[in-house]
């Protein structure tokens, strides 16, 4: 399988990253390049085996339903760009 | 007084126990080095006013008699630990201004146990990269140099800060991370050890994610006994990293000198790759008659799985990455670019914020999971997954102790040299690694020699689940034979 111009596009936009129109077919020889790389995945007998979930048997931990930690709301926004009191601020998303 | 910066990690803790030197002239010591090898571009961040104010503190309790298993030893740190304070970049642009306000589980470890940070190392963007290339604050040069030339030597990557300084004794041992070879092939471009230990042996939290099922956390040292007593203090359990494992932490220092007699090292007939250099062969070689005449028994297994590990890698870490790397969308930390609105401003601040090789890989990633590819792409990868890791569980079945093959398909190359054209020729360094992610094994590699140009060939060993402590026991094994390797003169200082 290979991408055309459109695709390349369509995935710098699901993965939110502007491209510049100069910079698609670079990208796009780069991409096609890695996909003629793993075309080869395509003919192996896979039939009847499991798609690995964990890579070793471990069984998720449970823990009782209580607070363990909090109150670092000033931590939590110390990094950000841009930040009113204990909130994050954005560009309006409703009008 | 000799220089404290050629001693190993065990012999300087051992002469600060005995109170030969103090950990702050220890520390000094290493400071300096630093500063006169900036032109390898190792360190990000230095931290000198830190490392001594730990390393008095160590003194004292030093002078006291108390003390952690690491008191006073400087370490370097990669620069995907975050470390509360210090700027944590994970060599992105995108993380440019970033002050973690807590420490990664690892390193914490590290200082209870009393190490001191000498600073926070170099490495690829996001640990994507195998050269310390795609690093957005400059490549990092390895201390080493083929025979009569000056051209500038990549350490490997990811972890090529921490592999360069180990090299160039900028610190005693380093941190660093392997998510498709990122420790044991760098450590085998400098000549140094490097550990990935089993997935779920050391806590993934707190390091900057990339692959979260492939990645693990692991030291590089100059010896095996230093990697040894490093992994001990980075392991255990943290209820904080759901993967990771709940099992004691050995004192793995007293693997190294236990005798190898009896063991049964695998030969994996698939590793012989078309066209392998008859170098990477003879060291390979070379590496058997070691572990024979040291007691081992050899046998020669079949992994049929092996080839398609690269390719099925190229898709599920890039798969995972492109989820992991969604949390940079310039509202909660990072760098922001302003846009015409929300989905603008996500935009404009990945494009500034990422390199090409992360673009690449968030790309490939997001286009493998989206709709009409997820089956074909991501389902199937994941498939061929449990058939490489069913390769490794037959053999071990079958009595395989470890496996032993070479580290890297040839030895370090030029800044500028591979990848620029084509990036999967890049991706083909890690073909001898990578099936360890994949099947979350540990690997070790040791040094095994010089390559006709001079430079360090690595030789590496896969162990068993959690069976870290026979692989320190092969690796002195293979270190005791392997020829001394004259560490690099210090052209830069």
């Amino acid at each position: 399988m290979s991408v055309d111009q459109g695709t390349v596009h369509r995935i710098a936009h699901l993965a939110r990253i502007a491209v510049d129109d100069n910079e698609v077919e670079h990208l796009q020889r780069e991409i096609n390049a890695i996909l003629s790389f793993v075309e080869a995945l395509g003919a192996i007998d896979v039939e009847g085996v499991e798609p690995m979930t964990s890579v070793l048997p471990m069984l998720l931990r449970m823990r009782p339903d209580e607070v363990t930690d909090g109150f670092i709301a000033e931590d939590v926004v110390a990094n950000a760009p841009e930040r009113e009191d204990h909130f994050f601020v954005v560009p309006k998303v409703v009008e | 007084m000799t220089d404290l910066t050629r001693l190993s990690l065990a012999a300087a803790r051992d002469g600060l126990r005995a109170k030969k030197f103090t950990a702050v002239e220890l520390t000094r010591a290493h400071l300096a080095a630093m500063e006169k090898a900036r032109a390898l571009n190792a360190y990000l961040v230095e931290t000198p006013d830190l490392a001594l104010a730990a390393a008095a503190s160590s003194d004292a309790r030093l002078a006291k008699g108390e003390g952690g298993p690491l008191e006073g030893l400087p370490l370097g740190i990669k620069d995907l630990y975050c470390t509360k304070g210090v700027a944590t970049t994970a060599a992105s642009r995108i993380l440019e201004n970033f002050v973690p306000h807590y420490e990664s589980t690892v390193s914490s470890q590290l200082w209870r146990d009393g190490a001191v940070m000498l600073g926070k190392l170099n490495l690829d963007e996001f640990a994507m990269g195998s050269s310390n290339e795609t690093s957005a604050y400059g490549p990092v040069v390895s201390p080493w140099r083929r025979n009569g030339s000056d051209a500038k030597i990549v350490p490997g990557g990811s972890s090529g800060g921490s592999a360069a300084a180990v090299a160039a004794h900028l610190c005693l041992g380093a941190t660093a991370t392997d998510t498709g070879g990122s420790i044991r092939q760098p450590a085998a471009f400098t000549g140094t050890v490097g550990i990935k230990p089993t997935y779920g042996r050391c806590s993934r939290w707190g390091i900057v994610a990339f692959a979260s099922s492939l990645d693990q956390a692991g030291p590089i040292a100059r010896d095996v006994r230093d990697a040894a007593i490093m992994l001990r203090s980075m392991a255990g359990y943290d209820a904080k990293d759901s993967t990771s494992v709940d099992l004691p932490t050995p004192d793995y220092e007293t693997a190294v000198g236990a005798s190898i007699k009896g063991k049964r090292i695998g030969i994996p007939k698939e590793y012989r790759l078309d066209g392998m250099s008859a170098e990477i062969d003879a060291l390979w070689m070379r590496g058997v008659a070691w572990l024979k005449d040291a007691g081992a028994e050899i046998v020669e297994i079949s992994l049929p799985h092996t080839r398609h590990a690269l390719p099925a890698y190229y898709i599920v870490a890039p798969a995972e990455a492109s989820s992991n790397l969604a949390r940079y969308d310039g509202v909660r930390y990072g760098l922001r670019k302003p846009g015409r609105d929300i989905q603008d401003m996500y935009e404009q601040t990945r494009a500034a914020g990422f390199g090409p090789e992360v673009r690449r890989r968030i790309m490939i990633g997001a286009y493998v999971l989206s709709a009409g590819y997820y089956d074909a792409y991501y389902v199937r990868a994941q498939k061929i997954r449990t058939l490489i890791k069913r390769d490794f569980e037959t053999t071990f079945n079958a009595g395989v102790d470890a496996i032993l093959t070479p580290a890297t398909p040839s030895p370090a190359f030029a800044i500028g040299e591979k990848g620029a054209a084509d990036p999967v020729e890049m991706y083909l360094n890690d073909v001898f690694t990578v099936t360890v992610n994949m099947a979350g094994l540990p690997g070790i590699v040791v040094p095994g020699g010089l390559s006709a140009e001079g430079l360090p060939l690595g030789l590496q060993l896969i162990g068993r689940p959690f069976e870290e402590e026979t692989l320190f026991s092969l690796a002195a094994a293979l270190e005791q034979a392997a020829p001394r390797m004259e560490p690099p003169q210090a052209w830069w200082a």
